[in-house]
């Protein structure tokens, strides 16, 4: 393995900390959002909003306690990934309280939501500080690789005993006890990326090596399938029983990519492909829920038709609402609070506030928000990179590579370039299981890169240690 | 480990570069196709975003704005007199759409038309709303009024332009509707009245315009179109000259005599006597002697046979192009399958008055930017030379005859010129519904004719034996000529 010659290239000793620059940073990603918070207030009723003073002071509290607590206990981490999820989530937060003033939402009968968020983004960074705080070390996780396993199934397993709403069109993915609800697959996937970290670290030689050569591929032993099968017939039974396309997605995905980058075996994608479209083909031939949304992905604005005309399952305009929001944002958008990305109506608050980012901020703002997801992907990777043990690679990529198809999945799907799958843009999105969980990633995150950009301790001195001398001769 | 996971970045790379590509797709490319589709609602938010244009009347708008509440649509059309002048607006509703002028020029009155593309540009720059244009129409305030009160209850239409221009200054239809009651999109009202009516059960039909779009059988008012025929194809040189015309006068291929109102006059009688006294056996014979070719020859010289846009369309009057002699005959006097708008026989009335040049009628005179700035200016044209100078002044000589010892006395005005005709027009299985009351005249002063009209009454409520153009519609006529004129 090539761990020791990359240790000594990137985490060079006397790497400077980054903490100012991370500081810096971080008043962009404050002030922007408060910015974007009065330009809504102006453009809706022409005034400054009133709550600006406590959401201008209230990010940069937030802001400043989660820099502190970096500075403190993770003082070479990365210093990006914390204004980025800032930005995001001061981002999202105008944007829910902007869909918060539209009056067709409202008739709708949806509340506010900007200030729940609020408090879900406290208890994200409450939660960011608190992972910093008490896990001193990644590598700490590895010792529950196989509780983590059990604890992954559990939550998984738990939204199929709870019945759905009607208004969740039909996907089961949530836990409610009275008005309160989680998304437990949310936080299966940092979870189940510890049990994949740790079980692909112990496995990885067994799994790379002990294979046949088969007309230039190198397939696996059977016994050694058992994992992958097991994850495979899993997101399966996520998508039969909980109609959850999008979190079976990702969980397999995520799969592939960290079992790919612990084995090097490229046959170990080709297999991972083969199985996902054997899967999903099978599953959406007798899956009404999965079919209606490829349907609405082929024919978005079939909707209009006459009923008798219309292809079958197709049920909602969401689609096509969305596709209106970003073509009626062109290139420059419209101007936060101008659009009418409300139109939407259901879930234009969670799954598709993306639209609302396309039809007010327009192309150019669609570009920014998505390089910002990208910036966020890159660190990671770039901290599984400088990782120097297995462990802490293959949790990074797990988690970054989750992510970037998380942000995939659900704006492919609101861009209508893949079948539309109910999952929420990380830290935009109303939902709070989402902010906890995006915040406790990046917590994670920069505990990774903070191991990994430490600068190595100096050896202890011996005391039996002669001063060389140097011999001349 | 380290190459794998490269790769896992180029893969996230592509996965970010698809959507960035997407997103150029959709909001670059495709970008026109979803901001004007015809589902998208901010096409119509749009559309009520800001106030409307205004219809101009004489300097004074007849329409407004108001801003509602409760929708996503700021503003809706207001009608001020709506009944009064529906026929000339049409409606510009939220929920059913538009029609007439509302819908021809709903750009301009938007304000999305290209030619007011600089207006626009400059008030984006300024940072004031886009706003419409306005349309200015020829109509004259109190003609309408004349018209439209004229009409009263009864059930009909005027029809009155000015010859020498082919400016439309009257075009009224009652029963008649206000459009403002459907202008919203509230179901509790504008949809309920909306129902109410356009409902087929509705045997008033409000919302047709009588005027422009419901041909009716003209009757003895056609027969000015008989006379013209015969002037101009020389039949007869001098409007005195007796016809040959028995009386009775069988039809030919028939056995059925064409009956007369009053028979004793209409033997052999002049063409002017003939008018005088709508002598059909004159008429009728004329018809069939002269041919089909001849007749439809000169009523389409009249307009007849093709659609009127000024600029909102005008059904096409009908005068068949192939039938038999007897049917022919009954043609010259305004029956068989002869049809006509009131409109078309206002031109025909306007051509005859203004010396036989047929003008385009129309009735928007300019359309106009927000700033006042003329976008387009309508010139009067010729729409055809119907007959001679010398033959409509033998014409003129005949119907003001009418006017002044015929049946048309109802719509003498003191001092002024007036040449007419009434009709009393058969329609129905043999005859079994009232007749509709016909009056078509034109006034005269020292500088030609500034007005022509056209009046129908469909039902009036009277008995069937006093309906007759001169006693229901010739008031009628009458009292839109002097509003024209001031006396």
């Amino acid at each position: 393995m090539s761990v020791v010659s990359n240790t000594t290239t990137i985490g060079s000793i006397g790497a400077p900390s980054r903490r100012n620059t991370e500081l810096l940073m971080l008043a962009f990603a404050v002030v922007i959002p408060v910015f974007a918070y009065i330009n809504v207030g102006l453009a809706i009723d022409g005034t400054v909003p009133a709550g600006v003073l406590g959401m201008g002071l209230g990010m940069a509290l937030l802001a400043a306690v989660a820099h502190i607590v970096v500075r403190r206990f993770a003082p070479y981490a990365d210093p990006l990934l914390l204004p980025l999820a800032t930005l995001l989530n001061g981002l999202g937060l105008v944007l829910i309280w902007r869909l918060d003033q539209s009056e067709r939402l409202r008739q709708l009968g949806q509340g506010t939501a900007a200030s729940n968020q609020l408090m879900w983004s406290t208890l994200g960074v409450a939660g960011f500080v608190i992972v910093l705080i008490f896990l001193k070390d990644h590598r700490i996780l590895q010792r529950y690789t196989y509780i983590s396993m059990v604890v992954a199934l559990v939550l998984l397993a738990a939204p199929a005993f709870f019945p759905a709403r009607e208004e969740d069109f039909g996907a089961k993915i949530w836990i409610r006890i009275g008005s309160f609800s989680i998304q437990p697959g949310e936080f299966v996937k940092i979870i189940i990326a510890v049990f994949f970290a740790g079980y692909l670290m112990v496995k990885r030689d067994a799994l790379a090596l002990a294979s046949r050569r088969f007309m230039g591929l190198y397939l696996p032993r059977g016994r050694d399938l058992g994992p992958i099968l097991t994850v495979w017939a899993l997101s399966i039974l996520i998508l039969v029983f909980e109609t959850d396309l999008g979190t079976s997605l990702l969980f397999f995905g995520m799969f592939i990519v960290m079992l790919y980058v612990a084995t090097e075996r490229t046959s170990w994608i080709l297999f991972g492909l083969l199985m996902s479209a054997a899967g999903a083909a099978a599953v959406a031939t007798f899956e009404s829920h999965v079919q209606q949304r490829i349907v609405a992905w082929l024919n978005p604005m079939a909707i209009f038709l006459p009923p008798e005309q219309r292809p079958d399952g197709l049920i909602s305009d969401q689609a096509a609402q969305a596709l209106f929001a970003f073509g009626s944002g062109g290139v420059l958008g419209t101007g936060l609070g101008q659009g009418h990305s409300d139109l939407i109506g259901f879930a234009a608050k969670s799954d598709f506030i993306l639209a609302t980012v396309g039809e007010e901020l327009g192309l150019a703002g669609m570009m920014a928000v998505l390089m910002l997801y990208a910036l966020i992907v890159q660190r990671g990777i770039r901290t599984g990179l400088a990782a120097r043990d297995p462990f802490g690679k293959l949790f990074a990529v797990g988690l970054s590579g989750a992510f970037a198809l998380q942000v995939f999945i659900v704006a492919g799907g609101v861009m209508n370039l893949i079948p539309l799958t109910g999952m929420t843009m990380p830290f935009l999105a109303q939902g709070g299981s989402s902010v906890i969980t995006n915040w406790a990633l990046i917590a994670i995150l920069i505990r990774i890169s903070d191991t990994a950009r430490r600068p190595a301790p100096a050896p202890a001195p011996s005391p039996d240690a002669e001063p060389t001398q140097v011999v001349r001769l | 480990m380290n190459k794998p996971l490269r790769r896992v970045a180029i893969f996230c790379g592509l996965l970010v570069l698809a959507l960035l590509v997407r997103s150029n797709w959709l909001q670059f490319v495709q970008a026109d196709e979803f901001k004007t589709h015809k589902n998208n609602r901010r096409v119509e938010i749009q559309r009520y975003a800001q106030e409307r244009g205004n219809i101009i009347v004489g300097g004074k708008s007849i329409t407004g704005s108001a801003e509602t509440s409760g929708s996503d649509f700021k503003y809706k059309r207001t009608y001020k007199n709506g009944e009064m002048w529906a026929p000339v607006t049409g409606f510009s509703s939220q929920a059913f759409g538009s029609t007439q002028l509302e819908s021809i020029y709903d750009g301009i009155l938007t304000g999305n038309d290209d030619r007011l593309f600089f207006s626009n540009t400059v008030d984006m720059l300024t940072g004031k709303d886009q706003q419409g244009g306005d349309v200015v129409t020829t109509l004259n305030a109190a003609a309408q009024k004349a018209a439209f009160k004229g009409l009263g209850d009864k059930k009909g239409a005027v029809a009155a332009i000015n010859p020498q221009t082919g400016a439309i200054l009257a075009l009224a239809s009652t029963p008649s509707y206000d459009p403002s009651k459907i202008a919203g999109n509230s179901l509790k009202t504008d949809t309920k009245n909306w129902q109410e009516l356009s409902s087929e059960d509705n045997k008033d039909k409000p919302m047709l315009n009588r005027a422009l779009r419901e041909t009716y059988p003209p009757g003895s008012t056609f027969k000015v179109v008989t006379a013209a025929a015969a002037l101009e194809n020389k039949r007869y040189s001098s409007i005195d000259e007796k016809t040959d015309t028995p009386l009775p006068w069988i039809m030919p291929g028939t056995t059925t005599p064409l009956p007369n109102l009053v028979n004793e006059p209409c033997k052999e009688a002049s063409l002017k006597v003939a008018m005088q006294f709508s002598c059909n056996t004159v008429f009728g014979k004329l018809g069939s002697d002269l041919g089909v070719e001849k007749m439809a020859k000169q009523a389409e010289k009249f307009g007849f046979n093709e659609e009127q846009f000024v600029p909102v369309r005008a059904e096409a009057s009908r005068f068949p192009t192939e039938m038999e002699p007897s049917e022919a005959a009954l043609s010259a006097i305004g029956q068989f399958d002869v049809a006509a708008t009131p409109l078309q026989m206002a031109m025909v009335t306007a051509a005859i008055a203004n010396d036989g040049k047929l003008m385009q009628p129309y009735m928007v005179d300019q359309l106009r930017a927000p700033d006042l700035d003329v976008i387009e200016q309508t010139e009067p044209e010729e729409l055809s030379e119907a007959m001679s100078a010398e033959n409509a002044q033998k014409l003129q000589q005949m119907m003001e005859f009418v006017v002044t010892d015929g049946s048309g006395k109802n719509a003498q005005i003191p001092g002024v010129t007036v040449g007419g005709k009434t009709g009393t027009a058969q329609h129905g299985e043999n005859n079994s519904k009232n007749p509709y009351a016909w009056f078509i005249s034109y006034a005269k002063t020292d500088n030609g004719s500034p007005v022509a009209v056209a009046v129908v009454v469909e039902d009036s409520g009277a008995a069937r034996e006093s309906i007759s153009g001169g006693g229901l519609a010739a008031p009628i006529a009458k009292g839109v000529m002097q509003a024209v004129l001031g006396k």
